[in-house]
Order: C-alpha cells, then structure tokens, then sequence
C-alpha cells in the first residue's frame, strides 16, 4: 500500500511538473505571439526601437568584436594544431573563415549579447514591474507590450546579423592575424584561401542564425522581467533566469537551425 | 459616476474581493480605508483593468468597463501611485507630459512641455526640476511629479494610492491639500486609498471600510465618527482591541 502511495505520488509530481513546464512553454509563446502582432499594428513607437537599436546594438559592438578577435585567433591555433598532425596545416585560413561564419560567430556573439542585453532588459524591465511603472504605463493609456517589448525584440533580431556580421569579420582577421604574425603564413594567401573558400551560405546562414538569436534573447529577457515577482530577489530571479533560459535556447536554436540550414 | 455591484476576486483560495458593492458620486471625492490586505488596492486594480475581477459589474459613466474602447475608458483616468512609479528613463517634464505625447490627441513636444511646466507649478515645484530624472528628486517632490502626471491631462476621475505614505507630517499635509484643492477647481472624481486618518479627513466627502473582502461601512465623512459601527470605530480611533484581530 506504502508502496504504492509513494509511486502515485512521485507520477504526480511528474504529472504537474509537465504540465507547469507546458503551461510556461505556452505563456512564452503567447507572449511572443503578441509582442510580434504589435509590430504590424500601430502607434509604432520608433523612438523606442532607434534607442534598442542603439542600445543592443552599438553598446555590444565592443564585447561582440573583442570575442571574435581572441576566438578567431584561438582557432588558428587550434586547426594548425591538429592539421599538423596530418600535414594539412594550410586549411587554417578555410576552417577558420567557415568555423567563424557558420557557427561560432553568431553562438558565441548570441551567448556574449545574451548576458549583456537579456539581463538588462530583465532587470529594467522587472524593476518597471515591481515599482508599478508598467502599471502606470497602462493607466495613461500606453500598451506596455507595444512601448516596452515589442521595440526591444524587433531591435534585437534587426541588429544582431549587423552585429555578428561585424564580429566575423574581425574573428577572421584574428585568425590572420595570428596566422600571419605566429605562424608565419603569407599575408595574400592566407585572404586569398579564405575569401576563396567562403560561399554566400556561410555567412547567410550565421546571420539567419543571429537574427533567431537576437529574438531569443531580447524575448525571454523581456518576458522574465515582465513577469517578475515582488521585491529585489524577484528581479534578481528574473535576471538569471533570462540568461540562463536565452543561453540554452540559443543552443538548442543553433541545432534545430543547422540541421535546417544544413 | 462609478457603480460597483459584487465585486469578488480571489488569487487562488485567497479571496481578495467578496461582493464588494460601492457607488461613488460624481466630482465627490471618496477615500476608501481598510487594514493592509483587505483588498483596496486590488478593488482599484480591478476598476481600472490592471487585474481581471472573478465576477461583478464595474460601471463607470454608465458604460460597463469589460465592454467599449479601452484606451478611451482609460483616457478619462488619471492615477496617483504609491510610490509615485514615474518613469526613471524620462526627464520629468516628460514624465508629466506622458500621456499629452502619445495617442489620438498627441501634442506637439513643445506644447506639451509647457502643459508640464505649468502642472509642475500647479502642485508647487519650479520649473527647473523639469529637465532633472526621477531619480535625482526628494521622495516628496516624486510624489508632486507623480500627482502633476495624474492631472496633466485633466482626466475627469482621479486615483490616489496612498498619497502621504513615506512622507514626514508637513509634506503629507501639503499633500492632502494639494490633492483637495486640485479635485475641487478640476470638478473631478476623486477615489483615494488611505491608511493615514489625517489625509481621510482632509481629502474626504465619502468614506468607505473595507474589511475582509467587503464593504464594512460607507457614508459621508461627518458621519465617521458617529457611525456605531464597531469595526469602522475601532479602525479610525487606532485601537488595538476590538472585532478587528490584528496580526501580532
């Protein structure tokens, strides 16, 4: 009989705890669902999206450009490491220029904006919850979905292909750099085996990937603070759940977006 | 003005609301008193659509709030916060000329910067703060903004949430007066929520008690002191002993 209790019981927490993590993946969806509807419906508030843009945007160029500058350089390394092996050190230029386009520029300048932008918009946007500034925006007849979080998203995924593209071209030129100035290959061949070997689908395939990225971040940042609890730990909550959640969807829209891509 | 007919909202088994029925006149000013957790703020939430009330009639100048165009319902509105919830990102002038900036009826910048200097000086503050954010003001003058945001666009009913909490004495009075005199020269309706007996007596035509989910007693202020109802003496004259249990 003890056995027995004991098993229902742990069925149900299962039970509820699918249905809690369906209920959240639906509320998730609604919300973006709505944020995405205000785009086409107005007022448009463009003051609000030129100041995101320059927010997300502009303000993350330096730690976008500094992450691709030392990834593309460690990858240099790294390939003519192992390409030594097998005397194939001169394929360092093409796996770099692919490697960074493909793949590491736009995840690990999504993962380095992601802990930039979708914590501030979660803390900004849940310290407006908290001290009823969203309320207020309601009861002077503003639509916070449209002022705050629609302009916000919209910016993240405009500009995060122009940020990703701006950090894969220095993550190449970190690998030229490296690969020129360490391992002493050619200046000329080395940008002659990388623009050779790069096709149109490299680099739009990273940028599709970007613009995924920047919806994921600047949506679970704003859907965490907008939805915070009470209080400073509730902002503070809010914080760390939206990194933490747009870094593994980030990870699981790479997949599902290379397999696409592929 | 406004007519609200059983009222119930519960957050889970936490029953907030329990038939809440209340009828606020038209450019009265009614002060809604109760202790900490008896529903007040979300009974103003719910008049204006911030929470979604369980069942009941909401009726604001004879138009069921569930029913017409939101943004014109909430255009007749203008809302004093507790903590005065004015915008950190904005200058205060443009705080003050929020809702002047956005909508239908938007102004041009420059008129309704001057809408805001002259509300500025409406509730006492000078107009060289306006450029200042919120952050660089004194609690007092937030709420000051906050109640010259309320008024900017003259909205034909006014909500105070706790207007003086936070305030030393003299600023609450300043307060209060501020909040009588400006309800009066605007004709407007006023609902204002207080725990602070000084500011129900200054700002008050109508009081109404709210305990345990319901209205406990309502009439006009002359009539508070007199009224025989235990619960309301009890709450009024601060006594620590009577049908009210406190939470010690």
């Amino acid at each position: 009989m003890m056995m027995i209790q004991a098993i229902d019981s742990i069925l149900a927490r299962i039970g509820r705890s699918t249905l809690g993590m369906f209920e959240s993946i639906g509320r998730l969806v609604i919300f973006a669902a709505i944020a995405v509807s205000h785009i086409f419906r107005p007022p448009f508030y463009y003051n609000a999206f030129l100041q995101q843009l320059i927010n997300i945007g502009f303000y993350s160029l330096p730690v976008v450009g500094l992450t691709a500058l030392f990834t593309g350089g460690a990858l240099a390394l790294q390939i003519y490491s192992g390409g030594a092996r097998f005397n194939a050190e001169a394929i360092v230029p093409s796996i770099v220029a692919i490697g960074i386009t493909r793949e590491l520029g736009p995840v690990l300048g999504g993962l380095m904006v992601a802990g930039r932008v979708s914590t501030s918009i979660a803390a900004e946007i849940g310290t407006m919850r908290v001290t009823e500034q969203i309320d207020a925006l309601t009861t002077l007849s503003t639509n916070p979905m449209k002022y705050l979080v629609t302009p916000r998203v919209l910016a993240a995924t405009v500009i995060l292909p122009v940020l990703v593209f701006i950090g894969d071209t220095i993550g190449v030129m970190g690998g030229y750099l490296v690969g020129t100035h360490r391992l002493d290959f050619n200046d000329a061949t080395y940008l002659k085996n990388t623009w050779d070997i790069l096709e149109f689908d490299d680099v739009s395939s990273g940028l599709i990937k970007a613009a995924a990225f920047g919806f994921i971040i600047a949506l679970i940042g704003c859907y965490s603070g907008y939805h915070s609890q009470r209080g400073a730990q509730g902002v503070g909550n809010a914080t760390k759940t939206a990194v933490v959640t747009a870094s593994v969807l980030i990870f699981a829209a790479n997949y599902l977006l290379t397999e696409l891509l592929f | 003005m406004i007519k609200i007919t059983d009222l119930h909202k519960a957050f889970g088994s936490n029953v907030v609301l329990n038939g809440v029925d209340l009828h606020i006149k038209k450019a009265s000013s009614m002060v809604i008193i109760g202790g900490s957790g008896t529903g007040k703020s979300v009974l103003l939430k719910c008049i204006l659509g911030l929470i979604q009330p369980d069942s009941g009639t909401i009726i604001v100048n004879g138009v069921d709030t569930k029913s017409g165009d939101r943004e014109a319902f909430l255009d007749q509105f203008g809302m004093l916060f507790q903590g005065g919830a004015l915008f950190d990102s904005l200058p205060v002038w443009q705080n003050v000329a929020f809702r002047l900036l956005q909508g239908k009826h938007r102004l041009s910048k420059a008129d309704a910067h001057d809408i805001a200097i002259e509300k500025l000086r409406r509730v006492g503050l000078k107009p060289d703060i306006a450029e200042l954010f919120p952050a660089e003001l004194s609690g007092g003058m937030q709420k000051r903004v906050g109640l010259a945001r309320a008024i900017a666009a003259e909205p034909q009913i006014i909500f105070f949430d706790e207007p003086t909490t936070g305030l030393d004495p003299i600023m609450s009075g300043v307060i209060n007066e501020l909040v009588r005199e400006i309800v009066e020269e605007m004709g407007a309706t006023a609902m204002t929520i207080t725990h602070d007996m000084s500011s129900v007596r200054a700002i008050a035509d109508d009081v109404a008690m709210i305990h345990e989910g319901q209205v406990q007693w309502t009439g006009p202020i002359g009539k508070m002191d007199d009224s025989g109802d235990p619960y309301l003496d009890q709450f009024i004259n601060a006594r620590a002993e009577g049908p009210i249990e406190a939470v010690r």
